[in-house]
């Protein structure tokens, strides 16, 4: 999984997110702090490979990240959304607690964000199956 | 109450690159003067919403930071200045919902609820200014009140 985090020779992918492919699903790990430009990169790029690999479902982890602002917020809801018209759906998983009690504050309250507490929940959730070691390795779906 | 010294700083706001530094920055501080984890969270949340509408609607502008002691209290002041078009009618800017652009109209009355001290002071023509404080170890002010 090393593979997610990095840039094909390991270096920090700074303005785009990897997005892997775990069978009938699209993982997704954000990281630390991203631009405002990377976080819309990705809504675009999640949209495109949804439709290239038909995945019915999009894990977002979040546990990487260490705020929500309104703008992430907006994207988060977003990439849900534009999932849900894709006949696909969007679990959002590892909030951190301080994120979630910020978020509250702030007023955002993310009415229909599906949110799972790690990535074999939402996995469930999505698969409606308990997750096994079935699934290979993960590939990358787009970079 | 007076500026305790050091950490002092000011910076530019003109890109979402500075928007990161903003937030980084902020983070720092706020962990050097003693926040803890979920206060810093709100503190960089708000300095990101401010810093974004100081970046989109002011045209850009600075950032300064001021770590504050009164008494025994330790506290950190953040001010947002640009010289762009200013509000005109601030109690709408403050809605919650409220967005002339395309935003979701909560980063001011957001910030104002994540800090214990929240003052604006623009004009048409004459820029915007905000002006954040938040202390250590203080109770976040009532829901309510915001
Ligand atoms: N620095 C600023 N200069 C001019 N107008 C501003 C500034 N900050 C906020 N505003 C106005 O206040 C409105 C509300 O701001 P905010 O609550 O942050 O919501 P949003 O950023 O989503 O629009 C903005 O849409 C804008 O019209
Ligand atoms: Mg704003």
């Amino acid at each position: 999984m090393s593979e997610a985090f990095g840039g094909p020779h390991g270096a920090p992918v700074s303005n785009r997110v990897p997005v892997l492919r775990l069978g009938d699903v699209l993982l997704v790990t954000l990281q630390g702090d991203l631009h405002d430009s990377t976080a819309q990169q990705l809504q675009d790029d999640l949209a495109e490979s949804i439709v290239r690999s038909g995945a019915g479902g999009v894990i977002m982890d979040i546990s990487g990240v260490e705020i929500v602002d309104s703008f992430l917020g907006r994207v988060l809801a977003e990439i849900a959304a534009q999932t849900d018209l894709l006949a696909a759906r969007t679990v959002v998983v590892g909030m951190r607690p301080a994120v979630a009690i910020t978020l509250v504050e702030l007023g955002l309250t993310l009415p229909g964000m599906r949110t799972a507490l790690n990535t074999e929940a939402a996995m469930e959730l999505l698969t409606g199956q308990a997750v096994s070691s079935h699934f290979g390795g993960p590939r990358r779906e787009s970079q | 109450m007076h500026t305790a010294a050091g950490s002092q700083a000011r910076l530019p706001i003109r890109s979402d690159m500075d928007l990161v530094w903003v937030r980084q920055h902020v983070r720092q501080a706020a962990a050097q003067i003693g926040f803890g984890l979920v206060d810093q969270t709100k503190l960089v949340t708000a300095a990101s919403e401010l810093a974004r509408n100081t970046l989109i609607y002011g045209g850009g502008g600075t950032m300064e930071t001021e770590p504050l002691t009164d008494g025994g209290a330790r506290g950190l002041r953040l001010t947002f200045a640009d010289e762009g078009p200013g509000i005109a009618d601030l109690e709408q800017a403050l809605s919650d919902g409220f967005t002339s652009g395309e935003g979701l109209g909560l980063g001011l009355g957001g910030a104002r609820r994540l800090v214990h001290e929240f003052a604006i002071d623009s004009a048409p023509g004459a820029g915007t200014m905000v002006r954040v404080t938040s202390w250590v170890g203080r109770p976040p002010r009532p829901r309510e009140e915001s």
